[in-house]
């Protein structure tokens, strides 16, 4: 076994390069081609194409024997091909939606395919075992002249998206505007589903009709995660594409009755939990960290204005505010407004004494500022809801940046005129310490 | 004619108005169901012309039928007298924005580009020069600050500014709306009307799918009135009346139910 791991890992013998070189063009094309098709909303299509090869490969074996692998790749186009003209067909010319329509024919051709390759398994010369590959994969079964060939279809596969990037990109955004830029939306839609035809098709053999589809879908969603460049995301896809082919593929031959397609299916699973988990902008984890960040920082404001809010309010009681005080200005928990006292001293922006607690410099400073947005944004809010934008960021910090600055001192006018403007008022931050019994 | 406001009437002076786009007997179906029906239209050019009805009125489905987006059951389009495949150059197209996936993985930037991609042909990526006129387009909806930014993080008023500015790089000579007004805060809508008064002093026709009746007649100058069929198309002063507007939205009885109670009739006797 171990003698295995290294040989394989060393590509010193001529089949296994052979098989890593295949499996990883296959994964390459695969991502690339299957990203287009997922922003296309084809992925499914893609699923239903490789199940629909099923009865193609048996046909095929029937007519001609196992010896012949281009004849089953001719038989799984021709059937793959068909299925998906049978979808397109139920959609446009019947009411059945698409997903019913894909449901319907994968399992239909699916099913054909079972029988078909049961009656091969009964004949007298029936071989099971060149047909059971072609449902879980059999990467390893691979010879020089697939490799060539696997090789051919990902170069096209690659040009072609390279070339025309453009108009997929666009296809894949927005068809009815392409159209009225006279783009033949129908013939690039029937070119972006050719490719994915023939990738489809030239990954039968080694992942199998059973889980291709996820050689297709499984990479492009997990790249998503990384970026919203869409060139880019092209490039990550084909490269977990890569990675899960050529692992799985190792995997496969290393441990002994594993098909392709499982191992190549649980290692893409792998790459999309971990980019689900770590991306930086959209994994969950960026999120909810995020998440907790947002909920400290207003916690934060929520302490440092309410003990602002007293003291401005009651200048001869001093800076000093009792904890039932504060307690009495939000509806928060007493633990909850411990937790942010404790966290806003930890900070240096409060201080405590016994049960009463000030604001320190640093902190009066903050609570002004805060206060200061709060109030403009209350303050625009009621007089000019009416030109509010509709999605506004009420962060404190960001005032500056969503509204004009003429309009923001216009609203600070009108808090002057009300002495609700602080940094303005006679409990100045300075003021507020200086009164502390 | 009367112009219902003075600048229309400028326009109006300036030049006698030309024929944008003409539709000839056009009925499109869906599943054999009529949408629209023997829709004839004379649209002048260098006006803002709003498509107003009810819902399910076919007011979208007959700016997709001009565009050439649905098959017609029937009929024929011409825009400057060119058939539409002549004319596809002259046109800039502004769908709902609900028609495409704003999770994308595109910039504002790369939207606005693809304003461009007619000009180009295949394969060949825009250039400095595209970029800069992008950017240009962008700054005249106000968001050459966000051409980073990817478009699910903007606001449903800032993608309508967007596909606006993918329009204005088309640099077209008649512009096709679909609802552009829908659903935008204020600040877009003042916005999005000053633009379209920019456009018809460059002397561009526009052709907009409306929903609010309140602001039709500050908002164009020529209004088409669709229920299924045209009830009535000419200047907002002649057109857009309250016998008008019964006759769109029923009160009372359309020509249309008058034949489809009728039919019931004598189905049922």
């Amino acid at each position: 076994m171990n003698d295995d791991l290294i040989r394989l890992l060393t590509l010193r013998d001529e089949n296994s390069r052979v098989v890593l070189m295949g499996a990883g063009l296959l994964g390459l094309a695969s991502g690339v081609v299957g990203s287009m098709a997922v922003l296309r909303r084809r992925a499914l299509l893609g699923d239903a194409l490789a199940h629909a090869a099923l009865p193609g490969l048996c046909v095929a074996y029937l007519l001609l024997g196992d010896k012949n692998a281009s004849a089953f790749l001719l038989g799984a186009l021709v059937f793959g091909t068909l299925g998906v003209l049978v979808i397109s067909f139920l959609r446009h010319h019947t009411r059945i939606k698409e997903d019913a329509a894909i449901g319907l024919v994968l399992s239909t051709f699916f099913g054909l395919g079972i029988v078909l390759s049961r009656i091969i398994q009964n004949q007298p010369s029936g071989n099971r075992a060149g047909l059971d590959g072609f449902l879980y994969g059999k990467a390893a079964a691979m010879v020089r002249q697939d490799v060539l060939l696997i090789a051919a279809v990902a170069g096209t596969i690659l040009l072609v998206v390279t070339a025309l990037y453009k108009e997929f990109r666009l296809l894949c955004f927005d068809r009815d505007f392409a159209g009225t830029q006279g783009w033949p939306v129908k013939r690039l839609d029937i070119g972006l589903m050719g490719l994915l035809c023939v990738c489809t098709v030239i990954g039968l053999p080694a992942v199998g009709v059973v889980l291709m589809a996820a050689l297709l879908i499984i990479p492009a969603a997990a790249a998503r995660f990384w970026t919203d460049r869409l060139s880019i995301m092209l490039v990550i896809a084909g490269l977990f594409g890569m990675l899960s082919a050529l692992f799985g593929t190792a995997a496969s031959a290393l441990v002994a009755k594993l098909p392709a397609g499982p191992a190549v299916v649980l290692i893409a699973t792998g790459c999309f939990v971990v980019s689900l988990l770590l991306a930086p902008r959209r994994g969950l984890i960026a999120d909810a960290l995020r998440r907790l960040r947002l909920s400290r920082c207003v916690g934060r404001q929520n302490v440092l204005r309410a003990i602002f809010e007293l003291t401005e309010s009651d200048a001869s009681a001093g800076a000093w505010q009792p904890f039932d005080r504060l307690l009495r200005v939000r509806t928060w928990s007493s633990s909850a407004l411990d937790r942010e006292l404790k966290r806003a001293m930890g900070a240096g922006l409060v201080r405590e004494d016994g049960d009463r607690y000030s604001l320190t410099e640093r902190g009066a400073a903050e609570a002004a500022r805060v206060v200061r947005a709060h109030r403009l944004w209350e303050m625009y809010l009621i007089a000019h809801a009416d030109i509010a934008p509709d999605h506004v960021d009420r962060d404190a910090d960001q005032i500056e940046h969503v509204l004009p600055a003429d309009l923001i001192s216009r609203l600070e006018e009108r808090l002057r005129a009300q002495g609700r403007l602080p940094g303005d008022l006679p409990s100045s931050p300075h003021a507020i310490e200086g009164t502390s019994p | 004619m009367t112009a219902s406001s003075a600048s229309a009437d400028a326009v109006k002076s300036a030049a006698p108005p030309r024929t944008a786009v003409e539709v000839h007997d056009v009925t499109v179906a869906y599943h054999r169901r009529p949408v629209i029906w023997d829709v004839d239209l004379t649209l002048p050019a260098g006006r803002l012309i709003g498509i107003v009805g009810p819902n399910g009125a076919g007011k979208t489905t007959l700016l997709k039928a001009i565009l050439g987006l649905v098959p017609l059951a029937s009929g024929r389009i011409e825009i400057f007298g060119r058939s539409l495949d002549d004319a596809r150059s002259m046109i800039g197209y502004v769908p709902q924005r609900e028609t495409v996936d704003w999770d994308f993985p595109v910039s504002v930037l790369d939207v606005v580009l693809m304003g461009r991609y007619g000009r180009l042909g295949w394969i060949r990526r825009p250039g400095r020069a595209d970029r800069a006129a992008a950017m240009e387009c962008l700054r005249q909806v106000g968001m050459a600050d966000y051409h980073g930014r990817q478009i699910s993080q903007l606001s449903g008023g800032q993608q309508q500014r967007v596909f606006l500015a993918r329009a204005l790089a088309q640099d077209a000579v008649v512009y096709f709306m679909d609802e552009p007004l829908a659903g935008v805060d204020a600040a877009t809508e003042s916005a999005v009307i000053e633009l379209l008064r920019t456009l018809r002093s460059a002397g561009k026709t526009v052709v907009a799918v409306h929903h609010d009746l309140q602001t039709v007649a500050d908002t164009f100058d020529h209004v088409v009135l669709l229920n299924m069929r045209v009830v009535a198309s000419g200047p907002i002063a002649e057109v857009f009346t309250r016998d008008n507007l019964q006759k769109t939205y029923g009160g009372r009885l359309t020509l249309l139910d008058e034949a489809a109670e009728a039919v019931r009739r004598a189905a049922r006797g």
